[in-house]
């Protein structure tokens, strides 16, 4: 009785599909990928437990206030009076536009408050104050 | 002449663009985006500001202030209170009365952070009753602070 070994034959994986596989993967990625179009000032933001996502990265315009009440909108500095007219603008070209306060911790909640009322003039009243999330939080 | 012409004929030779490389370049492509793709996306307490000149009226009964000092003190009802007491004062209140609209009156010289955590808490109290009636619609209002 004779033994043969069968699988003479040498093991290949088939790398044919690779390709294939890397390409759906890249098309992925480029589909998904919102490049990060601003600098911003540097802020520390504060933290919360209830934070939400915001899903929709293309609509949202940020505003800075760091610690030393300087404005800031898409990297272009700006003071208080001109956000009204300018977010008016925006709020005409995307009505959907929803506004990200990053607001410093250590700022006053003055600045904070002048700007909202800056921005239910122009009509964007759709607002996301900026945090981190905080240990224990959900979604 | 026609014959000798179709004889020296070269090109079904097959003509092929070489695809070893193809591979490669996908996969750099695919590790430029894998490393430029920022996958924490914007988080924050969300909030939708009441349209310019339109005035909601409420009755006293239906509002609950939430006083923030210019040190950061936390006033609801009579009493001062811790930030992490908000959200069970806020809760009670709540269930005594669904129709509760939390007012958050914070000073213009407080922290913004003071007003953050107390928002945050106000907005946890509402996602707990949000969990047991989930038609529960959460209602803040940020006060204007004199300038």
């Amino acid at each position: 009785m004779k033994v043969t070994a069968k699988n003479k034959g040498s093991a290949k994986i088939p790398t044919a599909s690779i390709a294939d596989i890397v390409f759906l993967l890249l098309i992925f990625f480029m589909s998904v990928t919102v490049f990060k179009q601003f600098q911003g000032l540097k802020v520390e933001l504060p933290a919360a437990k209830a934070t939400k996502k915001i899903e929709k990265k293309r609509i949202i315009t940020h505003i800075w206030i760091d610690s030393e009440n300087h404005l800031n909108i898409d990297d272009m500095p700006i003071t208080l009076q001109k956000i009204a007219p300018l977010m008016s603008k925006k709020m005409q070209e995307n009505p959907a536009i929803i506004v990200s306060v990053r607001a410093d911790k250590h700022a006053k909640y003055g600045i904070v408050a002048q700007l909202l009322e800056e921005l239910k003039k122009s009509n964007a009243l759709r607002v996301n104050f900026a945090t981190l999330t905080k240990g224990g939080g959900t979604s | 002449m026609a014959l000798k012409l179709h004889g020296k004929q070269h090109i079904n030779k097959d003509a092929e663009i070489p695809t070893a490389s193809l591979a490669d370049i996908v996969f750099l492509l695919l590790i430029f985006f894998l490393v430029t793709t920022s996958m924490n996306p914007d988080k924050g307490l969300g909030l939708t500001l009441p349209p310019p000149g339109k005035e909601v009226k409420l009755t006293k009964e239906n509002v609950l202030s939430v006083y923030i000092n210019s040190e950061g003190k936390i006033l609801i009802g009579e009493e001062i209170i811790t930030s992490d007491q908000i959200r069970e004062r806020v809760e009670k209140r709540l269930n005594e009365n669904p129709e509760l609209v939390v007012s958050l009156v914070t000073d213009a010289k407080a922290d913004y952070n003071s007003m953050v955590n107390a928002l945050d808490e106000i907005k946890l109290a509402f996602k707990d009753l949000k969990k047991e009636n989930p038609k529960f619609k959460e209602k803040i209002s940020l006060a204007t602070p004199v300038f």
